[in-house]
């Protein structure tokens, strides 16, 4: 009798094992974007310009340096800062001043950026400046129509003509 | 709880004995509220499970078990698992439903695996918390945990990955956006999940899912080594147990994967595994700095734990005696923390090894002196030297005053031997009844119980903690198979089994100790109003 209500008594606790196991393992749901939200990303890594022009070494500034290390060109290491900005329906949604990385700040400046947006028809605008001096350099706009859960990476490759619109 | 010879089970309070030394080491554990709350979720699960089938004391077990189960079904799904980014997500769902009735089953096992893995390490975590299991001789068992959750929760979490379905592709962009706010430098890892993935990045999350576990096997084989005589599988039926419920939830509810990853239509409500990907809701509904603080803020305090605990009376650790060791190594197969090396001695026999106590891991429990045969009482000599002993409480300190207190009882006394972490011995101190604490149970050499009765008792009583909540892990296991004549040194055969008792009776449980002590006395006394028992003779040193 005592074995019968053990069995009975395990089933009991095995039961409710089995359903906090089932149930959290797939609930409750979770809504990282909102029903009613589109997602754009705004990602790219680019090297700015140098924050200073190359110069040629006087004959008298490579005298006084050690003889293994009199280059011609002098270019100092330092990069101009990305600023980056998005407008979406010509309100300004984004503006971002982004170092260079690395101790010098010689490296490639990374952006990434995560917005929700409202679904629908959207003209979105992205510009950049790369160089320390002057206006935006880089400037693209495009019109998408985002549904629900939609998602669009705005990428910039300069190579490939700068900057891309992906959804 | 009656084991070997009689009684009932209960747990402890010690009050202090005259002659007895303050051990500075002796918590009352019925005064933590902690333990008793650890001890009181035990004895509930024990109205359903037998004592030794207990979960709640087959944690760490469990967690074996688990990660054995995942390891046989997650080779199964690689056997059929296409390594391909294109090609991972078909051959996941066509096995789970083209072969169902085994791919499917497989999946879903492995997955609850998992999520019971996560669960019993955290009960695991939560059981030695309650119980202050985290400093003093503890710390290295402690600390060798504490990476072992970064481990499992990069291996689970890692393992959704696989799956390649849109729940990997939030996972891992949520993993990569969390990653990317510490200040490493260098691209942003997400990066390489905004776009489809080549089959070359998506190789190395293979590699990490086995790896990771790999790694998570080695640092439990880590974890355990401060202890001796592991379980690393539960008992039978538990095992059986388990292994139905999984298979059960299986069958009822099968893993299923969501849509095919797509960075550039993402699935808005995603069915959560909230055993591992807790995480990053928490990240998302807050900032991944706050997701940070709360890991980071949690492996600091679990790290910290050893230092923040109480400081603990200074702990002695046992002693060898190597004038009175004959090096049979009993000490050493008994110590619950393997804190004994049997090593060679300049001059000794070739072959011949002794006992060197490893300080740092020593429990001081003393369960080493009781598997010493020579702490038998029996020996003639006016100071009992044990080959091994707790300086603080020596077994020449248990026999002078077991005799001082025999020789002052006016007729034969019941002799309660306990240990001082279980049923307070004050509860059943009475005219007739004496009672000798322990460091622990399993540190009482068997042969007292034939000392005692030989030297005027009438009967023995031998208190143990409750199953399961002994402090030094194999106390009550190693006394009752010393006892029943299972291991050495064993109670030997010709005393008579009517004249002592072995109870379990934890702290809290006096009444169990009450009423074996009762138990005792009435039958001891039948047998003396049938003038059946023997002759007692006083022995020397009294």
């Amino acid at each position: 009798m005592i074995g019968v209500l053990r069995f009975l008594a395990q089933l009991a606790l095995y039961v409710p094992l089995m359903v906090i196991l089932g149930y959290f393992s797939s609930a409750p749901r979770f809504a990282h974007l909102p029903q009613d939200r589109a997602l754009m990303r705004v990602s790219f890594s680019h090297a700015g310009e140098r924050l200073r022009e190359c110069h040629q070494r006087t004959p008298e500034e490579l005298a006084k340096l050690p003889p293994n290390m009199r280059s011609q060109l002098d270019c100092p290491r330092e990069r101009s800062p990305l600023k980056v900005e998005v407008e979406l329906d010509g309100r300004l949604l984004l503006s971002l001043d982004v170092p260079p990385s690395g101790l010098h700040h010689d490296g490639a400046a990374t952006v990434y950026r995560r917005i929700e947006l409202p679904t629908g028809r959207h003209e979105i605008a992205v510009r950049m400046r790369d160089r320390p001096h002057g206006d935006f350099n880089h400037r693209a706009t495009t019109t998408l129509d985002l549904p629900p859960g939609g998602s669009v990476l705005i990428d910039f490759d300069n190579a490939r003509g700068g900057f891309r619109f992906r959804s | 709880m009656t084991r070997v010879n009689a009684i009932s089970a209960a747990r402890v309070s010690i009050g202090a004995m005259s002659g007895f030394r303050t051990t500075g080491v002796a918590s009352n554990a019925a005064a933590r509220p902690w333990v008793r709350i650890a001890a009181a979720i035990g004895r509930g699960l024990e109205r359903a499970f037998a004592p030794e089938h207990n979960p709640w004391h087959q944690l760490g077990a469990l967690g074996f078990y688990l990660f054995w189960i995942v390891t046989a079904t997650g080779i199964y799904l690689y056997a059929f698992f296409d390594t391909s980014a294109a090609g991972a997500y078909a051959s996941v769902e066509q096995l789970s439903s083209e072969q169902w009735y085994l791919g499917g089953i497989m999946r879903s096992l492995h997955r609850y695996a998992s999520d019971a893995f996560a669960a019993i390490m955290l009960l695991h975590i939560g059981r030695e918390l309650l119980r202050g299991h985290f400093a003093s001789f503890r710390w290295f068992s402690w600390l060798s945990g504490v990476p072992l959750i970064w481990l499992a929760y990069a291996s689970g979490i890692g393992g959704y990955w696989l799956v390649w379905d849109q729940l990997a592709l939030f996972s891992i962009t949520a993993t990569a956006e969390w990653l990317d706010w510490l200040p490493l430098g260098g691209d942003a890892i997400v990066r390489n999940f905004i776009q489809p993935i080549d089959d070359r990045f998506f190789s190395l999350l293979i590699f990490l899912h086995i790896g990771i576990p790999l790694l998570l096997l080695a640092g439990m084989w880590i974890h355990i080594q401060r202890i001796s005589h592991v379980h690393t599988l539960p008992p039978r039926s538990l095992a059986w147990g388990v292994l139905l419920t999984l298979l059960a939830l299986a069958v009822a509810a099968p893993a299923a994967s969501h849509a095919p990853a797509d960075p550039t239509l993402l699935q808005t409500g995603l069915a959560l595994d909230w055993f591992y990907l807790f995480i990053h809701p928490l990240q998302y509904e807050t900032s991944p700095g706050i997701a940070w603080s709360f890991a980071a803020g949690a492996t600091l305090l679990l790290c910290a734990m050893p230092a923040l605990a109480a400081r603990p009376a200074p702990r002695e650790h046992a002693r060898v005696d190597l004038d009175n060791c004959n090096g049979c190594a009993r000490c050493a197969d008994d110590c619950p923390y393997a804190a004994i090396a049997m090593k060679p001695r300049p001059g000794a026999r070739a072959g011949q090894r002794f006992p060197v106590v490893i300080a740092d891991a020593c429990a001081g429990c003393g369960i080493c002196a009781g598997a010493c045969p020579s702490s038998t009482p029996f020996r003639s000599t006016d100071a009992l030297l044990s080959g091994i002993d707790m300086p603080r409480r020596t077994v020449d300190d248990l026999r002078r005053e077991l005799e001082r207190a025999l020789a002052g009882e006016r007729g034969p006394a019941i002799v309660v031997f306990g240990c001082e972490r279980a049923a307070a011995l004050d509860s059943v101190r009475a005219e007739g009844v004496l009672a000798l604490p322990l460091l622990c149970i399993a540190m009482l050499p068997p042969a007292f119980v034939e000392y005692a009765l030989r030297a005027g008792a009438a009967g023995v009583v031998v208190n143990a903690c409750h199953p399961g909540e002994c402090e030094f892990r194999l106390g009550p296991q190693w006394i009752e198979r010393r006892l029943s004549g299972e291991r050495e040194p064993h109670l030997r055969t010709s005393v008579d089994p009517s004249r002592w008792a072995l109870s379990f009776a934890g702290a809290g449980e006096e009444r169990d100790l009450a009423q074996a002590v009762a138990s005792l006395r009435a039958k001891t006394s039948a047998v003396e109003a049938r003038g059946d028992r023997p002759r007692l003779r006083r022995l020397g040193n009294a």
